[in-house]
């Protein structure tokens, strides 16, 4: 199983979701986070004194899948998501050792699907 | 079908009887014959015509004093919408509850001692029926006086109606003073001795002043006693209130020192953000509402029919005001800043709030305009050159602003009204309009409300911080007053960040089960 944690922007969450449920990959938790890498951050005025912004919000969304899914996650997210300019957002995946579903106890594979 | 044709033909012969029988009832839908002699005689049983006139004149003055009383009581919550959300999450509900509760201190403590050193002597206001009983002023020489003696507690003689409406209305005046510094004092003032500020400002400072411009003390009678114009005059009370309020908020926030992070060790300026754009704007929008009742109900008289002059003066300044600040911003730092824009509709109200009812409508509109501006300016002055942290820029909104309004009325004035005012016979005319006397006059109450508010403001916190300290805890502060100091959570459901995450503070007292 992998897990794979796409951070990206808020106005493409809907889209993503929707294709993802397309493929059968069920089942994300979304957090709102703030972050940069590429891209820079803002300065305003705010009363006569600047105010920086370096860190914007972006929608982080966590899912697991079976190994067999994760390619098709991957580039279902990033085509999605995607818009040609700096701040697109990554995506990030890493190895799952266990899943456990809490109603039924059922554990590894069964789980997740 | 037929038993529905039946019914409907029942129903139609019912509503014409019905309809025909009305006039029968005999009532009066015009208005035009209720309430002439008969009411007279139901009312005014064996008075004279002139008993019934005075009576009801008295009456109309009253029930306008009662409304403006009310309109100037709701600009609490605009005052509490304007400083909560101009302030950052995690002290909202420290911010509006200073605001809140302060209405009640003062109420509390304007009642005891306040009103009595404001009003004990200002008997002979006419339009309410001469409140005879506020008879007493302590003069250190004739016609010099000082304070008022008489009304503590409103009890004795002057549990009297005419006395209890001057004092709802002066009350509601006073407690906008003393929420004023709430705002260039937020988010680092320890609650406890924010309670004892607002017994003072509404027992001891804002009255003495207040005696001097309005309770028949020696700023009025300047003009009987040195022939200038009609002695200091602030209608509504851009000194009595907004300058008061306005330099006791920048003693304050002097004494109290700025929030941490306001400014880098260079002396630049850190923008803090105010956390709810929508409710400071709705704050001003109560304030601007309330004003009515600020500036037209201070005529203490409906039968005074320069309310209406009054009225348009201050909704025009206000506009103004808003606007210049607006374009002003927009030009120097490139957006129209709704903050700014929201102390520019202030900053006119403020500044008009003397002038009223005494200028026309196109003085209104410059003097509004001027005070949009003349805030931005202050506010930039306040925190670049004074170095002083004013987190709503109320010691510019109503310091700066308040100061140009009395000055302003010795210009603008126009000699249109005002005949009789501070016992001087003649209309009240300001420098464009020959009278030099006036402006000087309003020069020296203009100097008298800065140096007197801020020498008693200035000493008083530095003795309160001596004896129980006036600043928040440094931890209180970082990690957002809410739960330290009241306890609560302005916003218990969503999750706050304190400006400096490696300091966690632990609850301070443990809950027994």
């Amino acid at each position: 199983m992998k897990k794979v944690e796409a951070i990206f922007r808020h106005i493409m969450l809907d889209d993503v979701k929707l294709a993802l449920d397309k493929i059968g990959a069920k089942g994300m938790t979304v957090t709102d986070v703030k972050g940069a890498g590429k891209q820079r951050g803002y300065t305003e005025v705010y009363r006569g004194s600047k105010l920086t912004i370096s860190l914007r919000p972006k929608v982080k969304v966590e899912l697991v899948v079976s190994d067999d899914l994760v390619e098709e996650v991957i580039s279902t997210i990033a085509g999605t998501a995607r818009t040609g300019e700096i701040g697109d957002g990554k995506i990030f995946i890493s190895d799952i050792t266990e899943a456990v579903a809490i109603r039924t106890g059922v554990r590894g594979e069964p789980a997740i699907n | 079908m037929w038993k529905r044709l039946s019914v409907l033909l029942l129903l139609a012969v019912i509503m014409s009887l019905a309809v025909s029988a009305m006039p029968a009832f005999a009532g009066d839908p015009s208005g035009l014959k209720t309430g002439g002699k008969d009411a007279y005689d139901a009312l005014y049983a064996g008075k004279s015509v002139k008993d019934a006139i005075g009576h009801t004149a008295v009456a109309l003055n009253f029930v306008w004093v009662f409304l403006a009383a009310i309109l100037v009581f709701f600009m609490q919550a605009g005052f509490a919408l304007v400083e909560t959300g101009f302030c950052r999450a995690k002290n909202a509900a420290h911010v509006i509850m200073t605001n809140f509760v302060i209405f009640a201190i003062g109420a509390l403590a304007y009642w005891a001692v306040g009103f009595g050193l404001m009003f004990g002597g200002a008997h002979g206001i006419a339009s309410l029926g001469g409140v005879a009983p506020l008879d007493g002023l302590f003069e250190v020489v004739k016609g010099w006086g000082i304070f008022g003696t008489k009304g503590f507690f409103l009890v004795g003689g002057a549990y009297d109606v005419g006395v209890f409406i001057l004092f709802l209305f002066q009350m509601v005046f006073m407690d906008t003073a003393a929420t004023i510094p709430t705002g260039a004092m937020a988010e680092r003032w320890k609650f406890s001795a924010f309670c004892v500020y607002g017994v003072f400002i509404a027992a001891i400072l804002y009255p003495i002043y207040g005696n001097w411009v309005w309770g028949g003390g020696w700023l009025a009678k300047l003009g009987s006693n040195l022939g200038l114009g009609n002695g200091y005059i602030d209608w509504a009370g851009s000194s009595v209130i907004h300058g008061v309020g306005g330099i006791t908020a920048l003693a304050g926030a002097l004494v109290l020192g700025p929030r941490i992070g306001k400014f880098n060790k260079d002396g630049s300026p850190n923008a803090m953000p105010g956390h709810h754009l929508p409710m400071a704007m709705l704050g001003t929008i109560i304030l601007a509402f309330g004003w009515f009742g600020f500036n037209a109900g201070s005529s203490l008289a409906a039968t005074d029919l320069r309310i209406s002059v009054i009225a348009v003066n201050t909704i025009l300044a206000g506009a103004a005001g808003a606007i210049t600040a607006m374009l002003y911003v927009w030009r120097r730092f490139g957006k129209p800043d709704p903050s700014m824009t929201a102390n520019g509709m202030l900053a006119g109200l403020v500044a008009i709030t003397a002038p009223c009812a005494f200028v026309g409508s196109v003085s209104a509109v410059i003097i509004g305009g001027i005070a949009g501006v003349l805030v931005v300016l202050s506010v930039l002055f306040v925190e670049r050159v004074l170095k002083v942290d004013d987190p709503v820029g109320a010691i510019s909104v109503h310091g700066a602003c308040g100061i140009w309004g009395v000055v302003s009325l010795g210009i603008f004035a126009d000699g249109t009204y005002g005949a009789g005012y501070n016992g001087v016979r003649t209309a009240v005319k300001g420098l464009l309009f020959g009278g030099t006397q006036q402006f000087y006059a309003q020069l020296i109450g203009a100097a008298t409300a800065i140096v007197y508010t801020f020498a008693v403001a200035y000493v008083f916190f530095k003795v309160l911080d001596r004896v129980m300290g006036i600043r928040s805890a440094r931890e209180d502060e970082l990690v957002g007053l809410d739960i330290p100091e009241m306890g609560v959570l302005a916003y218990p459901e969503f999750e706050y960040r304190g400006a400096d995450d490696d300091f966690q503070r632990q609850p301070s007292r443990e809950i027994a089960e």
